[in-house]
């Protein structure tokens, strides 16, 4: 059943979508910033405590779909112990994978999951959204991100 | 159903609703490998053929611009359009076709009135009456007229559990100082059908003018201004068979007399002087520029094909097509439904347990079925409602039974395609 869908919505996805990781407030986030997606109300807010240049901690809270959800929780997963440059290439070529389904560099990983949301446009930002807020996060913006 | 939201009775010949697909061209397609079965009607109908070829034969035969050539194909335009106009006014059974003006669509008319009526009648201190179920295009022009002229926005109440308009309280907010109550006649996103006669007679009686959003009712059930009593009432010609870009707000004579232009150009104006102009009469003094003529027809062309099918007979249908899907929703386990339990107009709201909205409308759409996910431009309501969105069927007069089968059987896969993975 819904062999196309699999590629959308992984095992991973799903099993991250359900049971997230590192879903909770950080009381000693040193960095936080919220993401939006105006259209479907998806909403996440990220928790970073950063160490220099180092991403020391990383936890998330929110609400939206199985591609937001997991997109989130992988990530923090991800990129714990990386620092700001490598966190930024990593957004880059997720970036590019998630848009064009091409994975370059060998950081992607387990991130490769997300290859599948390319086939689906109107998703693509779904699984964006998240990156937005850690950058943002990272950079310190005080303003909500929003994907419009 | 009628305007009230009273259930006419049922026709004496029974309509062939399968053979009117044949008249939708679009309708006969596979998405993603699946036959179309197309459930987002409140977001846009599709069009007969009837309607594509009267945009084809206008381009092909007559195509001039309109109110400005003596010339042979600039009469047929013009007579073509005004004919487009004649028609509404029928449609909605209007006093006079000069109390139609063609818009974009619903939200450009409900923007004329915010901004030309309310700028000259809505003063610091007046309120707005608006209810809690309304379109953003409902909301936000009158928030931008409120802030320019320090006017209040207030809501009357919907019930969550209902999903109706909490008309027992509604002198608490239909007061003396309220100039204007503005109501969508069926909510977009629960398929409730407002007492539109009602609220609009007991607004005249604290002498507040009253506007109808008819976006969703103009091709669905019989409209008649008089009856209603409405001092405006906007709808969109997309949503009722009809072309994009073409709408019709119309109002009451005595209201658009005492309307300001809305925008200036051409066509609007009697005299124009380097340093002043006058206007034309009403309502051509708020069409201007070059109009949106092959759309006017085109919608005369859906107006025609409407009535032809009844649109009595049109809301009978919606409205035993929601009933089916809500009572077969309901069924299901895990599926939370939205708005009133009976008298709905077709639309159905839903939530499945344990899946977003904007999953469930990506694997249904992968299944070739259609739907809405989201908050359906009624981002107050939603939040009222303690969602940030819900999947959304809406459905017209070519939708059959076997369709909303068709649904339920994909929901089912969905559920357990989700929820078999956990
Ligand atoms: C109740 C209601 N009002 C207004 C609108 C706006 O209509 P349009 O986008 O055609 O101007 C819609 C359509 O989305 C609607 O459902």
């Amino acid at each position: 059943m819904f062999d196309d869908l699999n590629d959308l919505y992984q095992q991973v996805i799903l099993d991250h979508s359900k049971s997230p990781r590192n879903f909770q407030k950080m009381e000693k986030a040193n960095r936080v910033a919220e993401g939006k997606n105006p259209l479907c109300g998806d909403q996440v807010t990220l928790y970073l405590l950063m160490e220099g240049e180092v991403v020391k901690d990383i936890s998330f809270q929110g609400s939206g779909c199985a591609i937001s959800k997991a997109s989130a929780s992988l990530l923090t997963d991800s990129l714990k112990g990386k620092t700001r440059e490598q966190v930024k290439r990593l957004f880059e070529e997720v970036r590019e994978m998630i848009t064009t389904g091409k994975i370059n560099g060998d950081e992607i990983g387990k991130l490769a999951v997300f290859a599948g949301v390319h086939k689906f446009p109107a998703r693509v930002k779904c699984a964006i959204l998240p990156w937005h807020a850690v950058v943002a996060a990272m950079e310190g913006k005080p303003e909500p991100v929003s994907t419009e | 159903m009628n305007t009230d939201g009273s259930i006419a009775e049922r026709p004496k010949n029974p309509i062939d609703w399968q053979a009117l697909r044949h008249d939708f061209p679009i309708l006969h397609q596979e998405v993603n490998g699946h036959p179309l079965v197309y459930l987002d009607n409140a977001a846009t109908s599709q069009k007969p053929r009837l309607v594509i070829d009267a945009l084809r034969h206008y381009y092909e035969n007559d195509n001039a611009n309109v109110h400005r050539g003596v010339h042979e194909l600039s009469s047929r335009a013009s007579a073509a359009y005004e004919g487009a106009r004649n028609r509404a006014a029928q449609f909605v059974n209007a006093r006079s076709a000069n109390e139609i003006v063609f818009t974009r669509g619903t939200t450009e008319a409900i923007n004329l009135v915010a901004q030309a009526w309310g700028t000259q009648h809505i003063k610091a201190g007046d309120k707005i009456l608006l209810t809690e179920m309304e379109h953003h295009s409902n909301i936000v022009p009158w928030q931008l007229l409120a802030e320019r002229v320090g006017a209040e926005l207030v809501y009357l109440p919907v019930s969550c559990d209902k999903g109706l308009l909490d008309l027992s309280r509604l002198d608490e907010w239909l007061t003396r100082d309220v100039k204007l109550f503005a109501m969508t006649h069926i909510s977009n996103t629960l398929g409730t059908v407002n007492p539109v006669v009602e609220l609009c007679a007991r607004a005249r009686k604290v002498g507040a003018v009253t506007l109808v959003d008819g976006a969703q009712s103009a091709g669905h059930c019989l409209i008649d201004v008089q009856e209603i009593g409405c001092d405006f009432l906007a709808f969109s010609g997309h949503k009722m068979c009809g072309p994009t870009g073409i709408g019709v707000l119309y109002g009451r004579l005595e209201r658009l007399e005492a309307t300001p232009p809305y925008q200036g150009g051409g066509d609007m104006i009697s005299t124009v002087e380097f340093q002043s102009s006058t206007w034309n009469k009403v309502p051509h003094k708020f069409e201007a520029g070059t109009p949106h003529i092959s759309g006017a027809i085109g919608l005369h062309a859906a107006m025609d094909y409407l009535d032809a099918i009844g649109r009595e007979n049109i809301a009978q249908h919606d409205h035993e097509l929601a009933a089916y899907a809500y009572g077969e929703l309901a069924r299901l386990k895990g599926i939370r439904l939205f708005g009133p339990h009976v008298g709905r107009a077709g639309v159905v709201s839903f939530l499945a347990a344990d899946v977003h909205a904007h999953d469930l409308v990506t694997v249904a759409d992968q299944r070739g079925v259609a739907l809405r996910g989201g908050h359906h431009c009624n981002q107050p309501l939603m939040k009222k409602l303690g969602v940030e969105s819900t999947a959304r069927a809406s459905f017209y007069f070519y939708n059959t039974r076997s369709e909303v089968d068709r649904l339920v059987e994909v929901l089912k896969e969905i559920q357990k395609f989700f929820g078999g993975n956990s």
